[in-house]
């Protein structure tokens, strides 16, 4: 067990975010809160690392805060499904904070950049809340506060529409959150518990009340608005199209996945698969995910601006995941984690790239990058690779995701749903090769100032994002056995 | 352990001269030698894997593990030694070709060029040695991608519409039929590995064998059966060497090399035998096979011509596998070195020709035989291999072919193969007749006098003969002396092939 300050380490992670946010107000200095929020960020990777490996080798770890037991005070739990989810929003928050600095300077007015960071910080102790928190009550604290505070960062973005792109995601993640707040209200009122363990033990015994499907119904359309599922996504691709670069970087590799865990917890960590033989949400979510991936995939087709059209992807992308759920087996929960992670630095080296365009000429519209395959080579390269994946080429982590999807679909026998994974994948292709060809077959308007690639700074944290598409697109070790791991427990969490 | 290093170097030897080629971009002539030198030393290594293959051994590499159960494996075993060496030493060829070509026609970006060309060879040689249907489809998508670049090298607008339908139609068929017969295959049998006798008997029913026959076909766009052929032409956009080496022989031979796998070593031979009362896939095949070679008798462009033939080839190699028995197998294979030499002397001369004379139609070349009377003699050689007349290494596989199935006792495809040749007379012997007979229509182009194109890198002019440059001409030669090469010496490529088929 741990023992010392490393039995902490669970708070730590939360906490040390949490604390970092105030002294970057103090300090009120654009580059000294950006240095603060880069050691925090790296300090959680190194944590949430430390924390993996021992649940891997050790079994989950269970933290009470101020030492009250369990049912009473808040307990933080670290199992593997949470622990790979911390892995994916630490390094998806540390590789954005390298990038940062340079693209935030031209983003953001100079006297608010350490806003942004403040707000940064206090979205990645949100998120990391979410993941660790053994409380249905404290995950709402803790979604409110990094809600509250990415409504915040989307509304820094440079163009106006960026205030109502936030007023939209700030009305309807109010509504998510209160959905969901009403959902555990009620669920509290039938087991009289908030602790995620005391209130599976508890739930058979209430599970085919009215009150627990009515809060069942509640909690799946509240997180279901958070992350972006089909038909809650509206305001998913203007938060995303109008937030600073970096914001939507960051947002979009983890908040999405955050919320996909949050679901996964609550339907697997409390009601169990029982639920799903009360209510027919599997076959919503199937539903609903089948309807994403084709209908956002050909919405992206028609997008003028990079930025949105890789909205629309990401609102197709969770739909993979919701598939992935609604199949009810191993091989398709393994598909929905592994899919969290691949997507996550399949859309971190994508937006990363859309930052650096953006940096060097301005704008993010297709039109606009007409002949940026010359003029920035190393950005474009990076974009073409990271599209590749979000394809599905083998050899990258798209393919992975995609292979043990229609794997489990094929266990299934669900025909149908395979050709649709596979019809939106080849939209993938179509909406992707738009940008592809402006990039390289056309050429920069006539007078346009020259451009150079973007300096290295912005470029390793991209390349990283790149290149670890396909480290592990053919180095599946660790991530397979870890999402197979936690798809494995949260199923075994049936009774 | 050295034999798998072997397998490993075949495969790096083409990326690293990629690498090579970057660094060396300054300097064409050092870049040009980088390609040369890379592509000999390929041919070299892969050669040095024959012995080994002859005496029965499989050498084996596995790399990685990329879900569990299934490996990232290259193993040799003939039919892919055969196309390996078919890639890798006409490569050789292409790239003496190409210089002369890229610069005789001036064109643009030749690094990227060579550097995706390149690639191409190394995931060609990745298709060949691939130990399992996974990492076989792995090169075979990355051959979609690093040869996009190159059928779109022009960057003009009719080379981004012709890239459109080529990436639409490879990828489109290859993720959206083939990878899902790939992971139901998986899903059914457990097993990807390439094995002798296949690993579906007894593990799925007719019909699904059927459906999974299915997918498959026409999952490999690349051997480009109807109604998917479209990609093939489209390419045609291309540089003449990418016609030449890639969409005569890696590419293409690719697709049918896959086709071959996937019967031989998926389904297995005597499955597919035993379900062939409704193969379906002879008759698509042999259908491909006529439709194309009339659809070629209209072409006046002579790299459509030449496109819609090689269309119509394939399907000779398609129909060798369907028809499921070990002279089908034995004929179809051979085809693929023996058409792989026929055709890329053809592209050879039309890239000559269209560098030389300025023509692409064929109702332009009148006479055109009398000025250059090297290409057009290599011209009439490689047709003659494609028909299949002796003493060229077509006839070989042809007669395979046909003995084949005479044995399956499908004299109907005897009369295609027949009807078929016939029809191979009659598109390419105009083409050779017109420029040696025909008089010289007087010239509406003014191209023809321009005498400042003249010198080595552009072309070769004795008198009344204004040839191809020299370049062009040595790797004309070298290729139709292989189709005569091929005929003398068949027997090594039986002897080769010889196991897999259950030929003595």
């Amino acid at each position: 067990m741990l023992s010392g300050l490393s039995s902490h380490l669970p708070v730590i992670l939360v906490v040390l975010p949490l604390i970092a946010a105030p002294i970057c107000v103090i300090f009120r200095s654009a580059s000294l809160a950006w240095l603060i929020a880069l050691i925090a960020s790296w300090l959680c990777l190194g944590i949430s690392i430390f924390l993996l490996e021992q649940v891997i080798s050790n079994g989950p770890i269970s933290y009470l805060l101020g030492n009250w037991p369990a049912p009473w005070g808040i307990e933080y739990k670290v199992d593997v499904l949470s622990a790979f989810v911390m892995l994916i929003v630490t390094s998806i928050g540390a590789i954005v904070m390298v990038f940062a600095p340079k693209s935030v300077q031209i983003e953001i007015p100079s006297d608010r950049t350490y806003l942004f960071y403040t707000m940064y910080l206090l979205t990645f102790a949100g998120l990391l809340g979410i993941t660790i928190t053994a409380d249905a009550f404290n995950l709402f604290v803790f979604l409110e506060i990094s809600s509250l505070s990415s409504y915040v960062l989307i509304s820094l973005g440079a163009q106006r529409n960026a205030l109502t792109a936030a007023l939209r995601y700030l009305i309807l993640g109010t509504v998510g959150a209160t959905f969901y707040i009403i959902g555990v209200g009620l669920m509290y009122q039938m087991t009289g518990t908030l602790n995620i363990s005391d209130l599976a033990e508890r739930m058979p015994d209430v599970a085919s009340t009215k009150t627990i499907l009515i809060a069942v119904g509640f909690i799946t359309v509240g997180i279901g608005l958070k992350l972006g599922l089909f038909p809650l996504h509206v305001w998913l691709p203007n938060a995303y199209a109008y937030a600073p670069s970096v914001v939507t970087a960051f947002l979009a590799a983890t908040a999405t996945k955050v919320a996909v865990y949050a679901l996964l917890r609550v339907y697997f960590s409390i009601f169990g698969i029982n639920l799903f033989s009360a209510l027919p949400i599997a076959e919503v979510l199937l539903i609903l995910g089948l309807i994403a991936i084709i209908s956002m995939s050909t919405v992206a087709i028609y997008q003028n601006n990079a930025k949105r059209l890789l909205a629309y992807s990401s609102v197709a992308q969770v739909g993979y995941m919701v598939i992935g759920i609604g199949m009810l087996t191993i091989t398709g929960l393994t598909a929905t984690i592994l899919h969290l992670f691949n997507h996550a630095v399949i859309k971190g080296a994508l937006f990363l790239a859309l930052a650096a365009v953006f940096y060097r000429i301005k704008s993010v519209k297709v039109e606009d990058m007409a002949g940026l395959g010359k003029a920035m080579p190393y950005t474009m390269a990076a974009f073409v690779a990271a599209g590749f994946s979000l394809i599905g080429v083998p050899s990258t982590v798209g393919f992975i995701s995609k292979w043990y999807l229609i794997l489990g679909a094929l266990d299934k026998d669900w025909w149908l749903v395979a050709i649709l994974i596979v019809v939106s994948s080849l939209l993938a292709v179509i909406y992707f090769w738009k940008v592809i060809e402006y990039a390289y077959f056309k050429n920069r308007p006539d007078g346009a100032t020259e451009i150079r690639d973007v300096p290295l700074s912005m470029l390793i944290p991209i390349w990283v994002m790149v290149g670890s598409n396909f480290y592990f697109g053919l180095n599946t070790n660790f991530t397979i056995s870890a999402a197979m791991k936690a798809a494995t427990s949260l199923i075994g969490d049936a009774p | 352990m050295m034999l798998s290093n072997t397998i490993l170097w075949a495969i790096s030897i083409p990326l690293l001269g990629s690498i090579g080629i970057l660094i060396t971009r300054k300097i064409p002539n050092l870049r040009e030698t980088v390609t040369l030198t890379t592509a000999v030393i390929l041919f070299l290594v892969v050669s040095t894997l024959v012995p080994t293959v002859m005496a029965g051994e499989r050498p084996s590499v596995t790399l990685l593990e990329l879900v569990p159960g299934l490996n990232i494996n290259f193993t040799v075993e003939p039919l892919g030694m055969l196309f390996g060496l078919v890639a890798s030493g006409l490569w050789i060829i292409n790239s003496i070709y190409s210089i002369g070509y890229m610069r005789g026609h001036n064109e643009k970006n030749q690094t990227r060029f060579y550097f995706f060309f390149a690639i191409a060879l190394a995931s060609a040689v990745g298709v060949a040695f691939a130990g399992n249907m996974l990492t076989l489809f792995f090169c075979y998508e990355i051959l979609t991608l690093c040869t996009f670049p190159l059928v779109t090298h022009s960057g003009k607008p009719e080379a981004v519409r012709s890239g459109r339908i080529y990436l639409g139609i490879l990828l489109g068929t290859s993720v959206g039929l083939q990878l899902v017969a790939i992971i139901w295959t998986w899903n059914v049998t457990g097993t990807l590995d390439f094995t002798e006798g296949g690993v579906l008997e007894g593990k799925v029913s007719a019909t699904v064998i059927s459906v999974l026959l299915f997918l498959y076909m026409y999952g490999i766009g690349k051997a480009a059966l109807m109604p998917i052929h479209r990609w093939l032409p489209a390419a045609m956009v291309a540089p003449t060497p990418v016609s030449a080496l890639l969409h005569a022989v890696a590419v293409v031979k690719a697709g049918v090399f896959t086709v071959l796998k996937v019967i031989i070593y998926i389904f297995g031979v005597d499955t597919l035998a035993c379900i062939s009362e409704d193969n379906w896939l002879m008759y698509i095949a042999a259908f491909t096979l006529i439709a194309s070679s009339c659809v070629a008798l209209t072409k006046d462009n002579l790299k459509a011509r030449l496109a819609y033939s090689t269309i119509s080839q394939l399907s000779y190699i398609v129909l060798g596998a369907a028809l499921a028995n070990g002279l089908g197998i034995m004929g179809g294979s051979m085809h693929i070195a023996m058409h792989a030499f026929g055709k890329i002397t053809l592209f050879f001369c039309a890239g000559a020709i269209m560098v030389a004379s300025h023509k692409t139609e064929i109702s332009e070349m009148d006479g055109l035989g009398k000025v250059m009377p090297i290409t057009f003699i290599a011209f009439l050689i490689g047709s003659l291999s494609v028909i299949g007349l002796p003493p060229l290494g077509g006839s070989w596989s042809k007669w395979y072919l046909m003995l084949s199935s005479a044995d399956a006792g499908y004299t109907i495809f005897l009369l295609v193969f027949m009807v078929s040749s016939l029809l191979n007379i009659a598109y390419l012997m105009p083409i050779v007749a017109r420029g040696f007979f025909s008089n010289p229509k007087p010239s509406k182009n003014s191209h023809d006098d321009h005498s400042e194109n003249i010198g080595f890198w552009h072309g070769l002019q004795i008198g009344t003969i204004k040839e191809a440059p020299p370049f062009c001409l040595l790797a004309m030669t070298l290729s139709s002396l292989g189709c005569i090469v091929l005929f003398v010496y068949a027997d090594y490529i039986y002897q080769l092939l010889a196991p897999i088929t259950g030929l003595k």
